[in-house]
């Protein structure tokens, strides 16, 4: 028992002294996880990016396949900007793309784009 | 993620890559009708580059097939339809067509009186006239037919025009379309080209053309919807919609189609819809005429 509490108080010290870095990266990656979390209801919402209106994506109901299948989304996205800028308009890099153009035309702001891109670069 | 899960994902992105394999071959076939049409390519050339496409898309599908629409390429769709065409929600609205084209206007006359050919009559429409200077389309000549007998015209997407089309084509099953493009008068011509031209441009803020849809992803799912092929997109109209609770008419489909993409509707029998009916019917020429019908 003494042996233990013995071992506990340097830990105790460590503690203290991380407490403040972690404490910001606690932070940083609550903010990310939420806008994960916004992304998503975003990317489900029907009046808004409606992604499963043409995409399969993990735990959504009746997907389409007009698109091709949300995965490995890091592997075929390693620049996160490309993935953006894909869901911000598609036609800029393939004007036969059927894909809406949710920037170019307003269906989402920037921040919104910002948000389904963090969600759909998890999938 | 348990193994079956990821081959299925893998056999999906595999379809998808396949799938875009043959939406390139297919664009091509399209493509040669559409690079053709800008050098002028005869509407029949479009009708063929169109019936290629989707033979390429749709090997097993006989050309009979498609005046059913999705159901044609949807199996599961299929199957519900059949079990409701076993009793035909349009039915009622036939008779009370019936009825509509058998009662006479306060002059006296009747239907028959502009119509000799009697109801059955759909295959001769849409049609152009030469002395109108423009596409006439079986509701057009429903309504001038009405108001050269003192009638009020009547509303084009609802309401009493649908029961006696619904009539009116149910008499006209089993004709073929034939959409004659005459020509001894350009404008004729032109009224196809600015349908053909609706059809293909992108509007709305979704940014969809007719053809995103209904040529470039047709036999592809919008939610658990299968996209259409427009072969056979004229064919049995007035449709009993199951989404509308009733039965509506083509243009009334044609608006709420652009409203999807959120663009503004055109007016129902305004000129652009009635060039797009008379390039997208022609695009059946040689299909039966199968209406009323019933759809989801």
């Amino acid at each position: 028992m003494t042996k233990k509490s013995t071992r506990l108080v340097p830990m105790a010290g460590m503690v203290i002294l991380l407490a403040g870095p972690l404490q910001v990266a606690t932070v940083a990656a609550a903010e990310g996880a939420s806008a994960v979390a916004e992304g998503k209801a975003i990317s489900f919402k029907r009046s808004k990016g409606n992604c499963l209106a043409c995409h399969m994506i993990e735990g959504g109901e009746s997907p389409g396949n007009v698109g091709p299948p949300l995965i490995a989304m890091k592997a075929r996205y390693p620049d996160k900007a490309k993935l953006r800028a894909q869901i911000f308009d598609a036609t800029a890099f393939n004007p036969d793309s059927a894909m809406v153009p949710f920037g170019k035309h307003r269906i989402l702001t920037e921040d919104e784009i910002d948000k389904v891109t963090e969600y759909i670069w998890t999938l | 993620m348990p193994a079956s899960q990821v081959i299925e994902r893998i056999c999906l992105e595999k379809r998808h890559i396949m799938k875009k394999t043959l939406i390139k071959m297919g664009a091509l076939f399209l493509a040669g009708g559409v690079a053709l049409a800008a050098q002028a390519a005869t509407p029949e050339e479009d009708r063929t580059a169109f019936t290629n496409h989707y033979k390429f898309r749709f090997p097993d599908v006989p050309m009979e097939e498609y005046p059913n629409g999705a159901y044609a390429i949807d199996r599961i769709g299929r199957e519900n339809w059949e079990a409701i065409e076993e009793f035909p929600p349009y039915e009622p609205f036939i008779d009370e067509g019936q009825e509509m084209w058998e009662t006479p206007f306060a002059n006296g006359k009747t239907y028959k009186d502009c119509f000799s050919d009697g109801p059955g009559i759909k295959s001769q429409y849409p049609r152009w006239d030469k002395k109108q200077g423009m596409v006439i389309t079986m509701a057009l000549a429903i309504n001038q037919c009405r108001e050269a007998n003192g009638e009020k015209a009547l509303k084009y997407k609802k309401g009493p025009i649908v029961p006696l089309m619904s009539y009116m084509a149910f008499e006209s099953r089993g004709q073929i379309t034939n959409v004659v493009i005459p020509e001894d008068d350009p404008r004729a011509m032109a009224a196809y080209e600015s349908g053909k031209k609706f059809y293909f441009t992108r509007r709305g803020q979704l940014n969809f053309s007719c053809a995103t849809c209904h040529v470039q992803n047709t036999g592809l799912k919008v939610r658990t919807e299968v996209l259409s092929p427009s072969l056979g997109h004229t064919t049995h109209w007035p449709v009993y919609r199951s989404k509308w609770g009733t039965a509506g008419t083509l243009h009334r489909r044609f608006t709420g189609c652009n409203r999807n993409i959120r663009a503004k509707p055109m007016k129902a029998q305004g000129e652009q819809y009635r060039n797009l009916e008379y390039f997208l019917t022609y695009l059946s020429n040689g299909l039966t005429l199968n209406g009323p019908g019933a759809r989801k």
